[in-house]
């Protein structure tokens, strides 16, 4: 880059000034001589005067010639610029600097004659003159003839004769230049007396650059890539918002609103109080169960996949292969009095705890043991009073009613994380008097209620329905003692209640249910008569503990007493159809749900016997003890619904589980060419074959 | 309080060599082994875990992990993912 203007003298006298393009301003009275302007010619005197402090040269000094010598650069321009360069990071030294220093700069007003821009000027200057020509050419129209003429003439002669002397052509010359005042002026008439041309210059202000540098705003990076899970997560979340908002727009009522909100706000306070550790329970419960499978895997693995082959070598018996062993301190020296499968999850199952000795009651425990976990159970309710008996309903498996010794009758719901029942009896809403032996779930009512029976020793049997919060019970029957009123001093007749101590319900016909009693008897009830039996059966010398119907034959039942005996009943015939003696006084009884020759009956020694009618209906195929001591005495037994297993309860308060060894659960054999027959009607047809034997036989006696 | 009780529970399991809950930045909230093992543990077994989910639900978007089981030479270490915490337990189920 050169310096567009760039002066400088090379002087040696210090008397010469430099004038720079800045104007005629005056510097101080040296310059002013020699700057011949007419407004200074007033000052005549020209004296020099020497400034004091002036160097006397002598001449060989003076003459000396020093040169400098021009250059381009800006000796004031900083050699040395640095800057902060974002795009890096760091300072950065700057290479190019500006040699430019401008010391005159003026912005003209004149236009070359033949730019655009001044022939357009002209032009309109032409026009505003023509109006004052037109005027004038009135009287210059003469002249302008002779001028046309001798022009004319100066072109004929110029054609004509060429070699016209040069004095010729200079007369014209002046002739033309005598007319040319006579052209109309296009310059404006200025006074040129009274004329000035006035410029002053103000003071520049002076310019100042400010800088300054900031902190360079916060960099992150980001990056990531979409799944697509995320982005059906993004969508479910957007879908949720909306239907938020939607919820929020039809519950405008500010009310509502701010109920809402504190609720909010009250949620999210006791979050963040509590710990977050409490966010992992469900994580917990499945690690808990996996660590048991961990510990438990041989046992795992014997109820999913052994089969004791010894079974083929022992013809028809089998054998009981114990699994897990539930027990847990809470319920420590509490008896099983109840036993009871969930309908709908296979692995789980309440157990009841209570006393059956009336001299040591205590408290009770209701627990729901999953055989994914058998070293605690998963629920776990407590009661004042002992537990006697529970079941669970078939729709609702999360509510499960118990029945105590006390007489109350409660509902526990297995979704309320609290201990409490949602339902409880009270003396004032019809309670037992005695403990209550059995209780049983029915069908819903016709206007929807849950609602069960109960049995107890008082010798009723009533029917509690649910209704909102409130328990409602009716009595169905009071038990009564046949032939045993006894006649009054007065001719008062006083009944001897009868004790009911177990029933069961008709599967098929819905009104029809039995009941055993402490008396040893059984009575055909139906829910419609309150004031007879349908049936009377004289089944037993002591206390009937169970009575069940065949899952498949439906005139079928059974009953066990502690009179050693278990008896296998046609309910339209008056006498049992089998008898077995036990040898101890049996505790339960129970249908198997895949066979319906088959039961298993648990004695108070301890042993287990599981019969199969369809192999031998002398004894049993199957009877061993299951107990560790000799002193437990087994009080309850009931048979998975899908599972080859059952669970036997003691009344320390263990809950084992046992495994039907292959000949146990043996089913008709396959013979070739012919299908297997399954079902419930081959099940029926399988008893009734051996009901006939007996009763073809009974005759005979 | 209930957690706490599974979680002693889980602890007094035989067998049961280590509990921890880590967080979803895989960091460590509490631990029944020694600082550095833990560290160790949560960073890896968050990061498969993790990755491990991504996979089944880049399969079903609708699916999801629930558990996770490692079963090594010398011992098995179990993950149970929950919304926000990882539940890692290591387990010598041969004891």
């Amino acid at each position: 880059m050169l310096p567009a203007l760039a002066a400088a003298i090379s002087a040696q006298d210090p008397k010469q000034s430099v004038i720079t393009g800045r104007g005629s301003r005056k510097r101080d009275e040296d310059s002013g001589t020699d700057v011949g302007e007419g407004a200074d010619d007033w000052a005549q005197s020209k004296a020099t005067i020497r400034p004091p402090d002036q160097l006397d040269l002598t001449d060989a000094e003076l003459k000396e010639e020093i040169t400098r010598i021009l250059t381009a650069n800006n000796p004031h321009a900083p050699h040395n610029i640095v800057r902060f360069s974002f795009k890096e990071g760091t300072y950065k030294l700057i290479g190019f600097v500006n040699q430019l220093a401008v010391h005159y700069s003026h912005i003209g007003n004149l236009i070359p004659k033949d730019s655009d821009e001044g022939r357009r000027q002209h032009y309109q200057d032409e026009l505003a003159t023509g109006s004052q020509e037109s005027a004038r050419l009135v009287f210059s129209d003469t002249e302008n003839l002779e001028e046309e003429e001798e022009i004319k003439e100066g072109d004929a002669e110029a054609e004509s004769q060429i070699d016209i002397p040069a004095t010729e052509v200079s007369e014209k010359v002046t002739e033309e230049e005598l007319m040319t005042p006579k052209q109309p002026k296009e310059s404006k008439l200025t006074n040129q007396f009274n004329f000035s041309e006035r410029a002053s210059q103000t003071i520049n202000n002076p310019l100042r650059d400010r800088e300054c540098q900031m902190e360079p705003p916060p960099r992150a990076n980001f990056s990531a890539t979409a799944n697509q899970w995320e982005i059906y997560d993004a969508y479910m979340e957007e879908l949720e918002k909306q239907e938020k908002t939607k919820e929020k727009e039809k519950t405008k009522t500010p009310v509502a609103k701010k109920m809402g909100a504190m609720a909010m706000r009250k949620m999210t306070s006791l979050e963040s109080q509590s710990d977050d550790i409490t966010k992992v329970t469900q994580a917990a419960k499945i690690v808990e169960r996996m660590v048991n499978q961990n510990t438990y895997d041989d046992v795992a693995q014997d109820f999913k996949y052994y089969e004791d082959a010894a079974d083929e070598y022992r013809d028809q018996e089998g054998t009981l292969l114990p699994l897990w062993k539930f027990q847990t301190d809470k319920a420590k020296r509490l008896a099983v009095t109840a036993l009871s499968w969930n309908p709908k999850y296979k692995d789980l199952f309440a157990v009841g705890h209570g006393s059956y000795d009336f001299m040591k009651q205590s408290r009770g425990m209701l627990l729901l043991y999953s055989m994914k976990n058998p070293s605690f159970p998963e629920y776990a309710f407590s009661s004042d009073s002992g537990i006697m008996c529970l079941d669970m309903h078939m729709d609702h498996p999360y509510l499960v009613v118990v029945g105590h010794y006390d007489g109350n009758v409660a509902v526990y719901n297995l979704k309320k994380p609290h201990s409490q029942p949602i339902f409880r009896s009270s003396a004032k809403s019809g309670k037992h008097t005695d403990p209550v032996w059995q209780v049983k779930w029915q069908k819903d009512d016709m206007d929807h209620n849950l609602n069960f029976f109960s049995v107890s020793s008082d010798g009723r049997i009533v029917s509690w329905t649910l209704v909102k919060s409130e328990l409602v019970h009716t009595d169905v029957i009071k038990l009564k003692v046949e032939g045993s009123t006894l006649e009054g001093p007065e001719g008062l007749q006083l009944f001897t209640v009868g004790c009911g101590t177990a029933f069961d319900f008709h599967r098929e016909i819905d009104y029809m249910f039995l009941v055993g009693t402490e008396e040893g008897k059984i009575y055909k009830c139906s829910k419609s008569y309150s004031s007879q039996f349908l049936d009377t059966y004289d089944a037993h010398n002591m206390a009937v503990d169970a009575v069940s119907w065949n899952p498949y034959h439906s005139k079928v039942f059974i009953s066990c007493s502690s009179d050693w005996t278990v008896k296998i009943w046609d309910h339209t015939v008056k006498t049992p159809m089998f008898i077995y003696d036990l040898n101890s006084a049996v505790g339960d009884v129970a249908w198997a749900p895949y066979s319906s020759t088959v039961f298993a009956a648990v004695s108070t020694n301890g042993k287990t016997h599981v019969f199969d009618l369809s192999i031998n209906k002398y004894e049993a195929i199957c009877n061993q003890p299951v107990v560790a001591k000799k002193k437990n005495k087994i009080t309850h037994v009931q048979f998975n619904p899908v599972h080859p297993i059952i669970i036997v309860g003691d009344d320390r308060g263990h809950v084992t589980c046992l495994k039907l060894s292959p000949n146990l659960r043996k089913m008709p054999k396959e013979k070739k060419g012919q299908e297997v027959q399954k079902g419930p009607a081959v099940e029926i047809a399988k008893l009734d074959k051996l009901l006939n034997l007996v009763r073809e036989v009974k005759p005979k006696t | 309080a209930e957690v706490e009780e599974t979680l002693k529970r889980i602890q007094s399991h035989k067998g049961v060599i280590g509990t921890m809950v880590v967080n979803a930045e895989g960091i460590p909230i509490r631990t029944t082994l020694d600082n550095s093992t833990t560290v160790q543990y949560a960073g890896l077994l968050h990061q498969l875990t993790m990755k491990a989910r991504s996979t089944v639900r880049d399969i079903d978007p609708q699916n999801d992990l629930t558990f996770l089981r490692i079963r090594s030479k010398k011992h098995e270490i179990m993950v149970a993912p929950d919304k926000e915490y990882l539940l890692i337990v290591i387990q010598n189920p041969c004891e």
